[in-house]
Order: C-alpha cells, then structure tokens, then sequence
C-alpha cells in the first residue's frame, strides 16, 4: 500500500492531525459523505458547515436526468434499510451549472459519482466533470449494461476494466472506481480495475436486497429489490475492504455501515484510508462529524498521530 | 439553523382511543412547525436496529415564551401500526425523544376567507393544528370508518364553526365516505381553501370535488421516509412539475400539481 506523506499540509479549517493524502489530492480529515445519502449537500448543509467534511461525494450523476423508480423507494430492514431510489437525477450538465457552484463554496474535496448505460457515456461525463473541475470523478458500476443485456457493469472484470479504460482516457482528475458486493470475487473485480487505470478504489455498494409485506402479500419496494445499506452491512464491508487492500496498490474509500468512529476505524485497519458515511446519516444528521471525531479520539487514545498510520495495520 | 434535539422531553401522554396516543413534548432546539409540517421521531432509544425515523404529523403547536422560560411545545396524535409506533406508545412524561423538525412544507394558510377542512381516520390530526391557528376560520368534515374510531371530534368542535362526521357503516353522523358531505359544504358557502389529509383515494376525491367547484385545494400526502430533509430521494411523488419529495417540497401539495 503506497501513501503519500509528503503532501500533508494545514488547510484553513481542518486539523492537519487528521488530513490524508489520496491519490495526490489532501483531504482535511478522513470522512467522505457517500453517494446518495447526502444530495448535493444542500440539505445537510443546514445542519452544519460542509466545510468539517473531508469529502462530498455526490448523488449518481448520469448523462440525462433521470426521474428515478416509483416509490415506495425505501424499506427499513434489521440494522439497515433498503433503496431502490433508480438513480434519480438532474443530470450532469445541471449539477454543473446549477449545483457544483454553491458546492465549490465549501473547503471540501467534491466526488463526482457517475452512472453511465454504455462505457461511452462514462467517458462523456468523465470529460465534462474534468472541464468543471471536480476533485475527483467516483464511477459506479452498480448499474445495468444497456449493451450487454442489462447486466450489470460491476459483476464482470472485463466490463467494469472497459468502462475504467474509457473513463481514464477521458477524465484530468483522478479516477476512482466504486466495486459492488454483488460478486463472487472482489478483489478479481478490484485488480480488473486497478489493472485499467483506476487511481482509487470505493467499496462497497449496496448489497442486492428484497422484502416482503406479510400484510398484502406484496413486495414493500415498488421496483421489488433494492440495496441493502446501513449497520447490517459493516462487516461485509470490513471483509471486502480487507480482501481488496491485499490484492490492489491503489488507496482505498471504504464504506458501508459506519455508524461512528470505531466503524470507520474497523475499515481503515482493514485497509481504508478514507471512509464513507452514508445511512447513519439519516438516523442521525451529525454522524458524519461524529465518526470524523471518533476517529480522532481513536488515533489519541492509541498513540497514533496520523490516520494513515492504522491504514491497513491489522495484526493478522 | 435546522431543528435537532436528541432531548425533547415528554410533558404528557394519553391513550386518546384503544391503539391511538397523543404525546406532547418541549421543543427546544426544534424549528417553529407550521401547520401541515411533521417531525421525524427516532423510535427505540438506544436500540440500533431500527435505523430510520418516523414520520408523524404535528397535530398541535404552542409557542412558549422563551422570555419567561416556558418552552415551544409540540403535540403528535399516532396509531400503533408497527415496532416504531408501538415505543413511542410506551414513552410517559420525562421520557426524552429524539427528534427532527418541524420538516417539511405545510398548508399556505390564505390570508382572509374560510377553510374547509377534510380529515380522514388519522389523517385529521394535523388538521387539528390548523384549526387551532385559525380560530373561527375552519370548518370541518371529518371521515371514519364507524363510530369507535372517531378521533378529536371535541376538539374539532371546540375550534371549528361547524364539524361534519361522516362514518362508512352510518354507525355515526352520515353514512358514506366525506365525498357527499364536501360537496355539499363547497356548494352552499364560500370557502378560500380546502386541505385534505387522508387515505390517498379521499384525497383524490376530495381533490376532483375541488376543481370541480373551482375551490383551492391543497392535500397533504404520505410517502416512507428515509432522511426526511430532502437529502436521499426515497419519499418521490410523481406531479405535473415533475418527480418532488414528500418530505421536504411536501407533505402538502397543491392539488391540482399532484398525479392522481
Ligand atoms: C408526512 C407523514 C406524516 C405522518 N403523520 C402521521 C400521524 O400524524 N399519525 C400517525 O399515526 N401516522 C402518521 N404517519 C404514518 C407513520 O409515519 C407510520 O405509521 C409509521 O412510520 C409506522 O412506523 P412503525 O414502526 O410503527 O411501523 P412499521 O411498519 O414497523 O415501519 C417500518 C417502516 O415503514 C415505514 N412506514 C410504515 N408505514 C408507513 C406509512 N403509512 N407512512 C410512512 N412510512 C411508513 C416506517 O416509517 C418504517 O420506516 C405519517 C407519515 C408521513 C409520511
Ligand atoms: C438512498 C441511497 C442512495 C444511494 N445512491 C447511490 C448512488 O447514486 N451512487 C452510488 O454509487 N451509491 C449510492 N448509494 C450507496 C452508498 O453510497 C453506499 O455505498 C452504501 O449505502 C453503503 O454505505 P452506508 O451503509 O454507510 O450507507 C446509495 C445508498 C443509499 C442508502
Ligand atoms: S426522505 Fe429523504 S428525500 Fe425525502
């Protein structure tokens, strides 16, 4: 695992003691707020100053809006919950001009999360969040291939390398590609992407899910299954991370399930050096700020100085 | 800043009918709530299993008097239905409750005129609130399905001008859905608004009966909440200005903008 020390400096509000180095771009501290639970920040951002964030990333971006699924859209679930929200979205060209500004406000690295139906509409939008200046474009290959049959992107190495070559060839920031757990071997999907020019590696997405109302006989979620996210899901993450970390030489975004510090510390032993924090923050809109302190109180309370000095330290 | 307070602590509670409890708790920390808005309640204190909150009405507000240190309090009205309702069943003054809000966009109150307004079974809680804002203003018809479930009629009767109950078995009032009743009501006065809360098919109706008479009407609509601010698009309602989220550009909608 390479990190890169070099480039840690103070940034006007974060705490040098908690900034990271990740593929060449600091962020102030380690906590990322993952796609999809976080809008584009607006919401949240009433709540508190975005600023305290190491990273945003974004609600999936596709090249044309998209009006999403019928809802129901969500269902609780033990520990969890599960979406099938179907990528709802302005667009690319309206987050550019409608939402990357009012984000650009803030002193926080923005993630761009892309979702495309062919490789070539990866590379488009890759190029236009370049033009727009992202810090970073994060490509979600949990979605359906319109070429091949609707299977999706992120179960084959071969297509999820395609997508990564074309999004590479086309994105001036870098690229980092985001594994679903939905496969048999990870870290064979993990190396395909490395191996295709991924700078980064996020991980992971939701876990294929479903359930059933007793009551009418019907499935709660209108489009039938959706992705598992949230507590339940923590130690599928732990296992992915730690099975990806020792197959790749790229830095790694882990999520899944973070609720607070200790979660978050969990993924970085097992090879994170960013962490997401998605679904805690709807039972709590502070969780994310939270883990970012948990973290810290972690590194004090065990002699670390730096977050990157337990990436990937398990004992085993 | 936005409403947060993990400490709302519970003045009173009251089992209002067999499955239906009424709580009031001081809100502190929470933003003022409009009529129409809701809170978004976490359910089952420390157990962490249960990750989303629920989203409940506010059924009355009172404002406090923070010059003289008496707190802003908010009134809920809920039915039991699941593992979420059924704790906050069981909480009892002193209880503390975690809560967001008031969320959301509520009932565009007009300026002068009279408000009708439709509840049916649970869905007249938040119009409680309305009527208790707008003293003398409201009139109410009010649905069930029989005489036992009937719910804050002597409420209703206490601020409203006239209240109208209908039940679907007659065992109570009129018998029938609120359909003939509002008709009725919209035919023979002049009103500036109705607001609807219920079961989606009294809303359509209620709605078709609006724009029939040429009646303002706006409803307020339910949809499962995950963030209940906005942020994760889970509650989508499909209108004529495109797909819009229940909990933050709802619950209550014009009419005429939804998608029956
Ligand atoms: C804006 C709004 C206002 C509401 N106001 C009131 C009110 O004033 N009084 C009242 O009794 N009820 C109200 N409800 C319905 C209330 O939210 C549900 O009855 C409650 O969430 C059920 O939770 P549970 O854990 O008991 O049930 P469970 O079935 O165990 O809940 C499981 C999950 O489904 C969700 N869910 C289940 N039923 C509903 C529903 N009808 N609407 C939305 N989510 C649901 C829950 O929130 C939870 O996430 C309102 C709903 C909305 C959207
Ligand atoms: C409502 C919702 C919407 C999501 N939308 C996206 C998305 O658009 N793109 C994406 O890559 N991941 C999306 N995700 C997945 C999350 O970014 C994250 O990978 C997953 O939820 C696991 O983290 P968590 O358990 O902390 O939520 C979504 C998750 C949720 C709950
Ligand atoms: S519940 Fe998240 S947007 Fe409405």
């Amino acid at each position: 695992m390479t990190i890169n020390n070099e480039q840690l400096t103070i940034n006007n509000s974060g705490d040098a003691s908690l900034s990271v180095s990740f593929c060449g771009l600091v962020f102030k501290n380690p906590v990322v707020a993952a796609s999809g639970t976080f809008g584009f920040g607006r919401e949240y951002g009433e709540y508190y100053d975005l600023s305290e964030l190491g990273g945003i990333s974004v609600k999936g971006l596709t090249l044309l809006p998209r009006n999403g699924n019928p809802s129901p859209r969500v269902a609780e679930t033990p520990s969890g919950m599960l979406n099938a929200v179907g990528l709802q979205n302005p667009g690319v060209d309206a987050f550019i001009a409608d939402e990357l500004p009012t984000l650009r406000r803030y002193d926080t690295r923005i993630i761009a999360n892309i979702s495309g139906n062919t490789a070539e509409e990866y590379g488009i939008m890759a190029a236009k969040l370049s033009d727009a200046a992202v810090d970073l474009i994060e490509v979600n290959v949990s979605c359906p291939n319109v070429k091949a049959g609707g299977m999706q992107f992120g179960t084959s190495p071969a297509l999820v390398a395609e997508v990564t070559r074309e999004v590479r060839r086309n994105a001036r920031v870098p690229v980092m590609v985001k594994l679903s757990p939905n496969v048999s071997d990870i870290a064979e999907i993990a190396v395909a992407a490395v191996d295709a020019g991924a700078d980064a590696l996020s991980l992971i997405n939701t876990l294929l899910g479903m359930r059933i109302d007793i009551k009418t006989r019907r499935p709660i979620l209108a489009n039938v299954t959706g992705g598992l996210s949230g507590a339940a899901i923590l130690p599928v993450a732990v296992r992915c991370v730690y099975q990806v970390a020792r197959a790749v030489n790229v830095p790694i975004l882990g999520m899944g399930g973070v609720c607070d510090g200790d979660d978050a510390v969990e993924l970085m032993l097992a090879g994170a050096s960013l962490v997401g924090v998605g679904t805690a923050s709807f039972t709590d809109p502070f969780a994310p700020i939270k883990v970012r302190d948990g973290i810290e109180k972690y590194l004090n309370g065990n002699g670390f100085t730096l977050p990157s000095d337990i990436t990937g330290k398990l004992d085993a | 800043m936005t409403g947060f307070s993990t400490d709302c602590r519970i003045v009173y509670s009251e089992e209002l009918r067999d499955g239906v409890h009424a709580l009031t708790f001081e809100a502190v920390g929470l933003t003022p709530a409009q009529p129409g808005q809701f809170v978004h309640i976490k359910c089952g204190g420390g157990d962490t299993t249960r990750v989303l909150r629920r989203p409940i009405s506010v059924a009355d507000y009172f404002e406090g008097d923070a010059a003289n240190n008496v707190p802003p309090e908010i009134t809920v009205v809920f039915e039991v239905r699941g593992d979420g309702t059924q704790w906050l069943a069981e909480r009892r003054e002193d209880n503390t409750l975690d809560v967001l809000g008031a969320l959301g966009h509520g009932f565009e109150v007009p300026t002068d005129g009279q408000i009708l307004l439709v509840g049916g079974g649970l869905g007249v809680a938040p119009l409680m609130y309305v009527a208790n804002a707008n003293p003398l203003r409201c009139n109410a018809i009010l649905g069930f399905r029989t005489a036992e479930l009937i719910l804050l009629s002597g409420e209703f009767d206490r601020l409203c001008r006239r209240v109208v109950i209908a039940t679907d078995d007659g065992s109570y009032g009129e018998r029938g859905t609120v359909a003939e009743p509002v008709r009725a009501a919209l035919k023979s006065e002049q009103y500036a608004a109705v607001f609807a809360c219920g079961p989606r098919p009294m809303l359509r109706s209620v709605a078709a009966i609006a724009a029939e008479l040429n009646v303002p009407c706006q409803v307020s609509l339910e949809e499962r909440m995950a963030c209940g601010v906005g942020a994760c698009l889970g509650c989508a309602v499909e209108t004529k200005n495109g797909i819009r989220r229940v909990c933050r550009d709802g619950p209550v909608f014009d009419a005429q903008e939804v998608v029956w």
